[in-house]
């Protein structure tokens, strides 16, 4: 049998080079022989690869460039034999029953041809009218057509459904019936692409800094200043391979740390959990550990009310759709824009739903100090707190409660615990203080009366509290100072009116739309190709229908990653973990260096730029020119933000000039049923639209080139290309039940069909205010951290809602940043605080409408014509700063003026926009720019880019924990006089922080 | 016979500039022989949306104008052009020949909308041409049309009578009514761009404490003569709205039963927010 099957391979291979042109090309790439065979050579067949031709032979080739050995014929004829069983293949590598021995790129080369023979017949897209191919592709911001003719893209679309794709849901509410569009609501970052893939500041080849040598002189101080050269891929992945092997010999495992953006090109395949990290695994790094980012107020505050920890905090959203549509009276948006961000991941599919609101004449209220785009678009109150105040108008709103019996006390009375002590404070009995609607004043500037108002109606109609940009979570307030604060205060203010009650819960209309999430397709954090079966939800939700070889990182050490500055100057930092699976995993204390652990000299950066979405980011400028980091590589697409700070640049290819899979919006375990915001679940094959542009390479290919280069190629491949993952993938979602492969490849996508609403889950919270057991489809908490029974009760310690939180009691009784009930200290940086009186502005940093973190802005794209993104002046494209007409007529600023916004961190130059959706005292620009552009001296100088996460501060929301408090700075701000040097004030590190307030 | 209209709802329109986008995404780097040139990258708007911010403090509105070119019937374009190089369709669509138009700017120059741009670099006038050229080949609708998520846009081929039929039952008008060149892009609440509103809030204090009045009495006069009433809401709110722009001084009369009436003279430019009216009890 094993002779038979060797017998056929090469026939295999020469009927696909007779099929298929590119396979044709393919094998003119390299000449080499490859012999199969047992161990003990009484087996065997050679195939000789000679100038694009094949030959092969029975028996042992003398000179092999490659051999395949199984142990025995018997294992070779079961591997071989299809339908491959990838789990015996799997067992059979860890055990050494077959081995690839030789050059691991001719290994490699072999076995992906082999791939190749198999797929030379299939064809992908479908031929248009106009000699166009239509493909798809996915995005962070939705599915597209993309429409290709002669290796160019001409134009990217909107999916539009077939007629014969399933039929879409509908919501009876109200005597009305709704139904959503059959076709993707796009994010305008979405519509971009084009641009972004021709973008002139692509990375079209490898890159060294002229004057890093990296056997000489290394000049680490000039990362940022000096230019660069032209090199091979050949020598850069030489010199990034052996810098590799260096860090390893010189210093031991986790001298390299990997660092990454906290989003990538949408795929499966692609993506920073997936391919970058079984790389990053296979080699040994050190993780640079991920905040909870955008979702800092929820996970460190809100999550010790009411549990959650696997939604970072966030809430159930099951059905809030219709119940919202059907049984509310009201919609208070608090911090609420989510037709700016599209909740994340979501496109415009949530705007036809809050449009809803509108038809059945729902009263709205929006609480932002920003007159957001979701209050342009829908309408309502607005009210106006200065940013930060927040918390302090959500205890006046439970003081009118109090004294006026506007809450459901029989809730508060069986459903929650510990209201008596929140009730005291809010009343003064603790502090002599009442927290009335005249109390909040002084802080918020919000009229008195006006809160009475909204908490009179508030307390007596059925109320949806829309709380953050995804409903129940996300963004807005949560990423102030005292984000903590405002998310407790909002999930307080629930537990006072009888969350999940009709009408009565939490939600802005952008998640839980009834789709059918029994469908099994995988998320972007559900494992990948990563191999990962700690750090990723690969063990419970992939592995069993994917098996692949498992990688496991051999160093432990972390560094937080808002103190990597820190631990690169300092070399030492201290922060906490992100550890979702239960309420106590955020007690857990990191510190670097770890015990016993090297300290890290080299980086490996990867995907999308972070000088513009982390805070107080010229510590990263001070990093990067840090002599205690030997090397840094950097594998971008675009040449922008901290990449010129690199020694050595790899380009990356788009995900429009590789291939993958994905579903718009699944991101896994790491949101769980974020696909929800979506109208109808979609699932694309992201074609390989055109040839990676210039010389640039895809992820996975790169990586691979490197695992060659260290003897892992064969390890980190598994013999497979992209194209090879991708259907493997397809072949273990429920994808093949109901399509395809073939009519997957040429039509592109896959709408899942919808459920019948009889079959529908209930709705978010009605099993706790009904007191009966949890009833919604989610394995969440584990079913170990219920109290009583399984699936009785919230995640709390006591089940219940938790005004006094019991998981702070045993952790941090104490802590006057995180008391037990919630309770408003006025924001750590604000006009009072001593020091800051130079900068009297209140900045707001919110997620930027247009782009998505760096993805979509600068690169010379589309975007640039966008008023409201940036604005031409004097030949530059600058970011929009706007202001209040009083601020700017105190400063002397128009519409169009360039200003120059700072503070003791940094300064930026912005094109002002004057309008009146602004209190006077509150600036308001968006965060992540993909442009960092110091005039001068990095670090020394004006940034041009936009990057107003240079002004934001270094210290963490509240110190037990790991969180960014970048949602607002003081700043002030001052038409541009033309002097473009900037000296920092601030203490750039913790060690420095620490420095400065002894000599004090 | 059946021609191409645009709709545009201002009261739709929220600035996402999917439509904007999906024009240079279509007409950047691509050619269409007898339909378009190149678009230059930047800088073009072939459509363009326009901002309006009305009124102050916490009573603000914010509308967007979608703006492109309006497909006259009676073009002023058509009208300089020579040589063909500017022309009107029978499905209504006004197509600038890119070839046939090279060198006259006047045909740029004559648009009263502003909406035809000039090429400096190809020395051709350019604007948004409907779409015509994916029309021709068996698209449903412009690109513009299919990317709006709030369906702010909307084509539709009609005869004319059918649509002079919805102008009137839509309540649409012409971005410029000054002008009439007979434009086939209608517009829908419009007021919300080029209207002024009065507003203010209503509040009254009883026994130290100071609260949103709801229900009171706004009446609005304008030379003795009733122009509105309308009663203040729960935050004591009121926003008369849809008035004219400069229209001159008005009357505004606050009243609620057991407290003395208030009034305010209002000379009325762009919007006003009044900020807070108080009533108090008499004596």
């Amino acid at each position: 049998m094993f002779k038979l099957i060797l017998w056929a391979l090469p026939w295999v291979l020469r009927i696909a080079r007779w099929r298929s042109p590119e396979f044709r090309e393919r094998l003119t790439e390299r000449n080499m022989v490859v012999q199969i065979r047992t161990a003990d050579s009484s087996a065997g067949r050679y195939i000789v690869f000679q100038d694009g031709g094949i030959r092969s032979g029975a028996g042992i080739y003398d000179n092999s460039t490659v051999e395949l050995i199984f142990k025995t014929a018997a294992i070779g004829a079961k591997l071989l034999m299809p339908p491959i069983d990838q789990l015996e293949q799997i067992d059979a590598l860890k055990n050494f029953l077959v081995r690839l021995e030789g050059p691991d790129d001719d290994g490699v080369w072999f076995a992906q041809t082999v791939m190749a023979g198999m797929s030379a017949g299939w064809r992908v897209g479908r031929k248009m009218p106009d000699g166009t191919t239509r493909l798809c592709t996915m995005t962070n911001g939705g599915p597209l057509f993309v429409y290709v003719r002669e290796g160019k893209i001409i134009r990217t679309t909107p999916i539009e459904f077939d007629t014969d794709d399933p039929e879409s849901w509908s919501i009876e509410a109200r005597g009305k019936v709704f139904t959503p569009p059959r076709s993707g609501a796009l994010s305008p970052h979405a519509m971009n692409w084009k641009s972004m893939v021709y973008a002139p500041n692509r990375l079209q080849y490898p890159m060294k800094r002229v004057d890093f040598d990296p056997n000489g002189e290394r000049n680490v101080q000039n990362r940022g200043v000096s230019g660069y050269e032209r090199i091979s891929w050949d020598e850069a992945l030489d010199i990034v391979s052996s810098e590799i092997q260096r860090m390893k010999r010189d210093y031991g495992t986790g001298a390299i740390a990997s660092s990454n953006g906290s989003h990538h090109n949408w795929g499966n395949i692609g993506y920073y959990l997936s391919a970058k990290l079984r790389f990053m695994n296979a080699v040994g790094t050190t993780e640079v550990h991920h905040n909870p980012d955008s979702w800092e107020g929820w996970y460190w505050g809100a999550l010790h009310h009411w549990g959650g920890s696997l939604r970072v905090g966030g809430g159930e959203l099951f059905g809030t759709i219709e119940d919202c549509l059907e049984n509310a009276e009201m919609v208070v948006f608090w911090s609420s824009n989510p037709e700016a961000t599209g909740g994340v991941y979501g496109g415009q599919e949530g705007t036809v739903r809050r449009r809803w609101l509108r038809d059945l004449d729902i009263e709205l209220v929006h609480i932002d100090p920003y007159y957001n785009d979701t209050a342009q678009f829908l309408g309502g109150k607005w009210i106006s707190p200065r940013p930060t105040t927040s918390p302090a108008l959500a205890l006046a709103i439970a003081h009118v409660w109090i004294t006026e019996g506007l809450y459901d006390k029989e809730y508060v009375e069986a459903r929650t615990k510990g209201f008596d002590a929140w009730r005291d404070y809010i009343l003064g009995v603790e502090d002599g203080v009442a927290k009335s609607p005249e109390w909040q004043g002084s802080e918020t500037g919000v009229p008195a009366k006006d809160v009475r108002a909204l908490a009179r109606k508030w307390g007596s109609k059925r109320t949806y509290l829309a709380v953050g940009g995804m409903g129940n979570t996300f963004g807005g307030a949560c990423r102030n100072t005292n984000g903590t604060q405002w998310t407790r205060t909002m999930v307080c203010l629930m537990g006072m009116q009888g969350l999940g009650k009709p009408g009565v819960n939490v939600g802005n209309l952008q998640l839980g739309v009834p789709l059918d999430f029994s469908f099994y397709f995988p998320g972007y954090a559900d494992g990948g190709i990563s191999g990962d079966l700690n750090n990723t939800a690969l063990a419970t939700a992939l592995y069993q229908r994917m098996p692949q070889l498992p990688t496991m990182n051999p160093s432990t050490q972390l560094i937080p990653r808002l103190r990597l500055p820190e631990a690169i100057i300092d070399g030492h930092a201290e922060g906490f973990l992100w550890d979702a699976r239960t309420m106590e995993g955020q007690f857990s204390k990191i510190v670097y260096p770890k015990q016993g652990h090297a300290k890290v000299h080299m980086l490996y950066r990867y995907g999308t730029a972070i000088l513009g979405t982390l805070n107080d980011a010229n510590r990263y400028v001070a990093m990067y020119r840090s002599p205690n980091l030997e090397f840094v590589v950097n594998q971008s697409i675009w040449n922008e933000g901290d990449v010129e700070f690199s020694d050595v640049i790899l380009p990356a290819c788009t995900n429009l000039e590789r291939e993958d899979i994905g579903e718009w919006a699944n991101a896994g375990g790491y949101g769980a049923h974020f696909n929800s915001q979506i109208n109808h679940r979609i699932i694309a094959y992201q074609a390989k639209c055109i040839e990676p542009v210039g010389e640039s390479r895809s992820d996975y290919d790169i990586f691979s080139a490197l695992a060659c280069r260290l003897g892992l190629g064969s390890y980190y491949t598994e013999g497979m290309r992209e194209l090879d993952w991708v259907k493997r993938m397809f072949d273990a979602s429920d994808l093949p039940k109901h399509i395809s492969w073939k009519k997957f490849l040429e039509r592109g996508y896959f709408v899942v069909p919808s459920e019948k609403p009889e079959h529908r889950p209930p709705t978010a919270y009605r099993w706790f205010a009904e007191g009966r057991k949890k009833d919604l489809p989610e394995a969440m908490p584990l079913p170990g951290d219920y109290t009583e029974q399984f699936l009785e009760g919230l995640q709390t310690q006591s089940g219940k809602f938790e005004f006094e939180s019991s998981s702070l009691k045993r952790y941090a009784p104490d802590d006057p940043e995180r008391p037990l009930i919630v309770k408003y200290t006025p924001s750590w940086e604000s006009s009072n605080t001593p020091g800051l009186e130079g900068y009297p502005l209140q900045l707001m940093t919110p997620h930027s409408r247009y782009s998505f973190h760096t993805q979509g802005d600068g690169k010379d794209s589309f975007l640039n014509d966008i008023a409201d993104h940036r604005m031409l002046v004097d030949d530059h494209y600058y970011w929009v700063l706007r202001l209040n007409p009083q601020d700017a007529a105190a400063r002397g600023i128009k519409t169009g003026d360039l200003v120059k916004v700072f503070n003791g961190r940094g300064a930026v130059l912005c094109a002002a926009l004057l309008t009146e959706r602004l209190r006077a005292g509150v600036a308001q620009g968006y965060e992540s720019s993909a442009v960092y552009e110091p005039m001068g001296e990095p670090g020394r100088s004006v940034d041009r880019g936009g990057c107003l996460n240079l002004l934001s501060p270094r210290r963490s929301q509240i110190k037990n924990s790991h969180s960014m408090a970048n949602g607002t700075a003081m700043v002030e701000v001052v038409v541009w006089d033309g002097d473009i040097s900037f000296e920092r004030t601030e203490p750039l590190t913790d060690r420095q922080a620490v420095a400065a307030e002894a000599v004090e | 016979m059946n021609k191409w209209n645009l709709i545009v709802d201002v009261a739709e329109c929220t600035n996402c500039s999917l439509c904007t986008l999906a024009v240079q995404d279509e007409h950047v780097g691509n050619e269409f022989p007898g339909y378009a040139a190149e678009m230059p990258k930047h800088g073009h708007h072939w459509i363009e949306i326009e901002r309006r911010e009305r009124g102050q403090g916490t009573m603000v509105d914010v509308a967007y104008v979608p703006t492109m070119c309006q497909h006259c019937d009676d073009a002023p374009c058509v009208a300089a052009a020579q040589n063909g190089g500017a022309y009107k369709r029978p499905d209504g669509i006004v197509i600038i020949d890119p070839e046939k138009s090279k060198g006259q700017k006047q045909i740029a120059e004559a648009c009263p909308y502003n909406a035809v741009y000039w090429n400096e670099e190809r020395d051709i006038p350019q604007h948004w041409l409907f779409d015509a050229h994916l029309l021709d080949t068996g698209w449903k609708e412009p690109r513009c049309v299919s990317v709006c998520p709030t369906k702010a846009l909307r084509a539709i081929k009609v005869d004319d009578a059918q649509m002079q039929e919805m102008v009137k039952v839509e309540e649409l008008e012409s971005l410029r009514p000054d002008l009439v060149t007979k434009p086939r892009v209608h517009y829908k609440n419009l007021w919300r761009y080029n209207s002024s509103f009065i507003a203010g809030t209503v509040s009254v204090e009883r026994g130290g404490i100071v609260d949103c009045l709801e229900d009171a009495q706004v009446a609005l006069k304008q030379e003795n003569k009733a122009i509105c009433t309308l009663q203040s809401d729960g935050y004591g709110d009121f926003k008369i709205d849809r008035l004219e722009v400069d229209s001159g001084v008005y009357l505004l009369e606050v009243s609620a039963p057991g407290y003395a009436s208030e009034t305010r003279e209002v000379t009325l430019g762009e919007s006003v927010n009044l900020g807070e009216i108080r009533l108090t009890s008499p004596g």
